[in-house]
């Protein structure tokens, strides 16, 4: 098995919609799991959720979520995290209705 | 049934107003999550997976036309279109928007509905059976005492910060269509010598540890019954266990100190504030609302259309012979309306389907419908007469799976498709499950069968008591179902023994038809039930079928 190295990214829910965001490389809280910014420092992992968790009027409960690099970018390592960025399996609902 | 007062429409309302401004101070800031998180949960509010989920109670499963149209209403303006029936008779909105919360919440109170006490370790909405004041073998319509327990129980001071969650459920008939052996409290009426009176359960629960509720007093005159409950959740207030949230329920603290030392504390706890309630104003309540639940006149009718219709068609046939419970007054029949399309998600129903259903209890069934905590609609009064009708409307709008009792009848909590406490999915499991016995047309052969499914270990889908229950799980990150078999949730409650190692997503769905082929195989003949034949042979045939013809497969 190769070793594959951990990347964190900051994830949350938007306050009105409670729809899953990420924090993105600008500093925006963004709907795509592509525009996420990935860390792979976990210091400045722990720093900067510290940090987004403080933008309690945008969103919440921040947290550190586990990624791998994929062929298509930034992947969920868990199930959890996968349908988070979907959306349910039972219905068109959700990001995978967003495009 | 049940009008609200204005003493419920101030409360209520004067409670919206206050959530309206800890919502608008939320938005703007000056409340941070932590600070709103608890005002939101007693309104009823969660942040499930994708979005707010708003929990809306339907008090001991009953629903006018009126209410149930509002429901549609929500589901079209604030929603997705649909709504969710939960186990626990109550309705979810998967999709609501916080800023629009408080418009919900009015629109709610309109009508007489509610979310308070949908969450929190409070005591919950009451459950009762789906059958109320229709069922043949009652004794008395259990609602006017749920009410009594509802107004009882709603903001009681004492009350709001329990040890953990308290749930009530409440049965008029020997035959237990509510579960009260899983609850916190279960109430069973029972006469002794020409008097109504309860038998007091307590302390059953599912969830992490599964515990059959144990009888704390076989015989509580109605005239005790609320100083009776106020002694045991008092009771349980002091004693039930705050360090660990796990050993909260008051099924733990029965566990942990016995029945006996609970009952001489509730006894002695009774004895205590008894007199201090006014026995003639809840008396005087309880007759209101005895007015207020009245039995609707139900005319004599000619079943003629019913019989002509039951010979000729067969479509209406298997759904007569599934979905029809015999009613108290001869030529009226109790209908259950599935939610559970084969392939679709139990529980749910479209906003057009809850229209459609307001609409034909309206024209059909006295202006009533009953949320069963098996996640179905019911019509309580139907004459036979107009069951041809009543089928044919049904089908227009896909609600009339001929599947009540069946293998397809699935309890199915959201699992992780939407809730932030799972740890696997639920609901494609149960679809898949159901497409297979509906694509093999085996569940007519297989009889009463309840198939119940968790998606994590909180037991929301009741896994524990069906005759097969699936619990999901994650086991290294991958989802895995565990199997229970043998598990009844009547009033002769057993919880269901584990029948060994889990099963992978792409293989619980396989897993389950090798058990069924098994009972097909092993039943003496078609009357024996699954359940009676688990009974007669124990797991081990299912086991075998279960895991050594898996590992024939993977050789």
């Amino acid at each position: 098995m190769t070793r594959t190295t951990p990347i964190k990214v900051i994830t949350a829910n938007a306050l009105l919609e409670g729809d899953v965001v990420w924090l993105s490389h600008d500093g925006n809280w963004t709907r795509h799991l592509a525009d996420a910014l990935p860390f792979s420092d976990p210091e400045q992992a722990d720093a900067a959720l510290q940090q987004a968790s403080q933008r309690h009027d945008e969103v919440v409960g921040c947290y550190l979520a586990d990624m791998r690099l994929g062929a298509s970018g930034l992947e969920p390592t868990h199930f959890r995290e996968d349908f988070r960025r979907r959306g349910p399996s039972n219905y068109a609902h959700g990001k995978q209705s967003q495009g | 049934m049940y009008q609200y007062d204005d003493f419920d429409r101030t409360f209520i309302a004067e409670r919206n107003r206050q959530f309206r401004a800890q919502v608008e101070r939320r938005i703007d800031g000056s409340l941070t999550e932590e600070e709103f998180r608890p005002l939101r949960l007693m309104n009823g509010l969660y942040l499930q997976l994708h979005a707010y989920m708003l929990r809306v109670a339907i008090p001991y499963g009953t629903l006018s036309s009126a209410q149930l149209r509002q429901l549609a209403m929500i589901a079209t303006r604030w929603d997705k279109g649909y709504g969710h029936f939960t186990t626990r008779q109550n309705i979810q909105y998967n999709w609501p928007r916080l800023n629009d919360v408080p418009d919900i919440l009015d629109a709610l109170a309109e009508v007489g509905l509610h979310a308070i006490q949908t969450s929190g370790n409070t005591i919950r909405n009451v459950t009762s059976d789906q059958f109320a004041a229709a069922a043949a073998d009652e004794i008395e319509d259990p609602r006017p005492y749920a009410e009594l327990i509802r107004q009882w129980s709603t903001d009681h001071p004492e009350f709001q910060f329990l040890p953990r969650k308290f749930k009530i459920a409440i049965t008029g008939s020997p035959n237990d269509r509510a579960v009260t052996k899983a609850h916190d409290i279960g109430l069973r009426m029972v006469q002794r010598d020409g008097e109504t009176g309860f038998e007091v359960i307590v302390g059953g629960g599912l969830g992490r540890t599964p515990m059959i509720g144990k009888v704390i007093r076989d015989f509580l005159p109605v005239a005790d019954l609320l100083p009776y409950l106020e002694a045991i959740v008092g009771t349980y207030n002091l004693l039930g266990r705050r360090d660990n949230k796990y050993k909260a329920r008051i099924k733990i603290t029965v566990h942990e100190n016995g029945l006996e030392k609970v009952r001489d504390l509730v006894e002695a706890q009774f004895a205590a504030i008894a007199p201090q309630f006014d026995a003639d104003a809840a008396a005087a309540q309880l007759a209101l609302l005895k007015q207020q639940f009245a039995a609707p006149e139900l005319p004599p009718r000619d079943d003629a259309p019913y019989q002509a219709a039951y010979r000729s068609n067969a479509v209406f046939r298997a759904w007569a012979d599934t979905n029809l419970h015999p009613h108290r007054v001869a030529g009226y029949s109790i209908v259950t309306i599935s939610l559970k399309p084969h392939g679709g998600t139990p529980g749910d129903a479209t906003d057009a389907q809850m229209q459609l259903v307001a609409d034909l209890a309206e024209q059909y069934a006295q202006g009533e419908i009953r949320v069963s905590h098996e996640q179905n609609l019911v019509l309580p009064h139907v004459a036979q007469a107009d069951l041809p009708a009543l089928h044919a409307a049904l089908r227009t709008a896909g609600l009339a799976t001929a599947n009540v009792g069946l293998a397809s009848d699935i309890i199915a909590c959201p699992g992780m498709d939407y809730c932030a406490l799972a740890t696997a999915r639920s609901i494609p499991v149960a679809q898949q499950i159901a497409e297979s016995v509906d694509s093999l047309k085996l569940e007519h052969d297989i009889g009463p069968l309840k198939i119940k499914i968790s998606g994590c270990i909180n037991a929301c889908g009741h896994h524990h008591v069906g005759h097969i229950g699936i619990l999901g799980l994650d086991r290294a990150g991958v989802e895995n179902y565990q199997i229970t078999l043998g598990g009844d949730g009547t009033e002769d409650a057993v919880i269901g023994t584990r029948t060994g190692p889990g099963f992978a997503y792409d293989q619980i769905v396989p897993a389950i038809e090798r058990i069924l082929q098994a009972y097909l195989v092993l039943r003496r003949d078609r009357a024996e039930t699954f359940l009676q034949t688990y009974r007669r042979l124990g797991a081990e045939p299912f086991k075998t079928a279960l895991y050594e013809t898996e590992q024939v497969d993977a050789a």
